[in-house]
């Protein structure tokens, strides 16, 4: 990325031109503006709420705006402990999602089931979804889950737009 | 002996198998064969009326022979007593009197017990799983020997083979 400073706006000294890939303007436009959708199941939503209260304030990265429809968002964050009863509506709403798409799984629980070594929890949601990025912790702190937005962000300014993924990136996306 | 477990012992005469009273909590296991008639009177004394059950919930004992335990807990809102209601089953014949009749609220929790635990109740309106999926088939994951991690279910994911996506 770079600046050319023409002199147009010799006052307030902003720059004219920026020079950039358009794959990067993409990137950039798409994790910029993050739309999650609400998915808590257990106390990790408790956290989630807190992280876009104003006390924290999620919106800050571009991510504040909680849709109740899948079909409206493109962030799916799996809060809490993921029943083995409640995995095949969480398949759904992914799938009802519109692309590009990314899953965050939050705590330990979505991660890995935790201490829930049970006979009706999933021992974590990347079973049957792909997930982009685990958040540790238990429940994990509101600056817990920003730094996995920002990881999250880091992850889709690499991204190819345009250039199809090699077929091995293609495959490790799918479950 | 408290002046509730009396009347109880009283009016069903070798009914209670066990009366346990521990800092203000009175429990008493009766047979199952006089469970109902005894909550029906419980329920209509109108010294009592009990009329709020509070949960239903089982216990597995495997070594006895009786094997499983129905605990029925109760209050009296109007009277502020409260009862623990306890009847044993042999698993060779693990069914249990419905009380939905005489309390409507034991409809879920029976479910529940049923469920989890595999004890059926006579009479019950609806009698069917209620946590689980109707068609789980692995048994009734509360008892002694079901297998902490279950029986496979957990990790197997069908849904992610249905052609429609």
């Amino acid at each position: 990325m770079g600046l050319i400073q023409l002199g147009g706006h010799e006052k307030d000294g902003s720059p004219d031109v920026i020079t950039l890939t358009v794959e990067k303007a993409v990137n950039w436009a798409r994790k910029g503006s993050l739309w999650p959708m609400t998915f808590g199941l257990a106390c990790c939503a408790i956290e989630m709420i807190a992280a876009v209260s104003s006390r924290y304030d999620m919106d800050r990265y571009g991510a504040g705006v909680f849709r109740a429809s899948p079909r409206q968002s493109d962030l799916m964050i799996v809060a809490g402990t993921v029943c083995r009863r409640m995995a095949p509506v969480i398949r759904k709403i992914y799938d009802q999602m519109p692309e590009p798409k990314y899953v965050i799984a939050m705590g330990s629980c979505a991660t890995s089931g935790n201490i829930y070594d049970s006979y009706s929890v999933v021992q974590g949601v990347d079973r049957f979804v792909p997930v982009d990025i685990y958040v540790p912790g238990c429940p994990p702190t509101p600056e817990a889950l920003f730094d996995g937005i920002l990881k999250l962000q880091e992850r889709i300014m690499q991204k190819r737009v345009f250039l199809s993924q090699p077929k091995e990136v293609k495959d490790a996306l799918k479950v | 002996m408290s002046q509730l477990a009396k009347r109880i012992e009283d009016t069903f005469p070798g009914a209670c198998t066990r009366v346990v009273e521990w800092r203000g909590d009175l429990a008493v296991t009766v047979k199952s064969e006089t469970l109902r008639d005894v909550a029906r009177f419980l329920r209509d004394d109108p010294a009592m009326r009990f009329d709020y059950i509070v949960h239903v919930s089982s216990v597995d004992w495997p070594d006895d022979e009786e094997r499983f335990e129905v605990v029925y807990e109760v209050y009296s809102i109007r009277t502020r007593q409260r009862i623990r209601l306890k009847t044993r089953v042999p698993e060779s014949d693990c069914i249990v009197d419905s009380l939905t009749d005489i309390w409507k609220g034991a409809d879920f929790m029976e479910r529940e017990v049923y469920d989890m635990m595999g004890i059926r109740f006579r009479n019950h309106p609806d009698l069917r799983r209620i946590l689980m999926p109707d068609e789980y088939d692995e048994g009734y994951p509360l008892r002694k020997d079901f297998p902490l991690r279950g029986k496979g279910w957990r990790d197997t994911f069908e849904f992610l083979d249905e052609p429609t996506r």
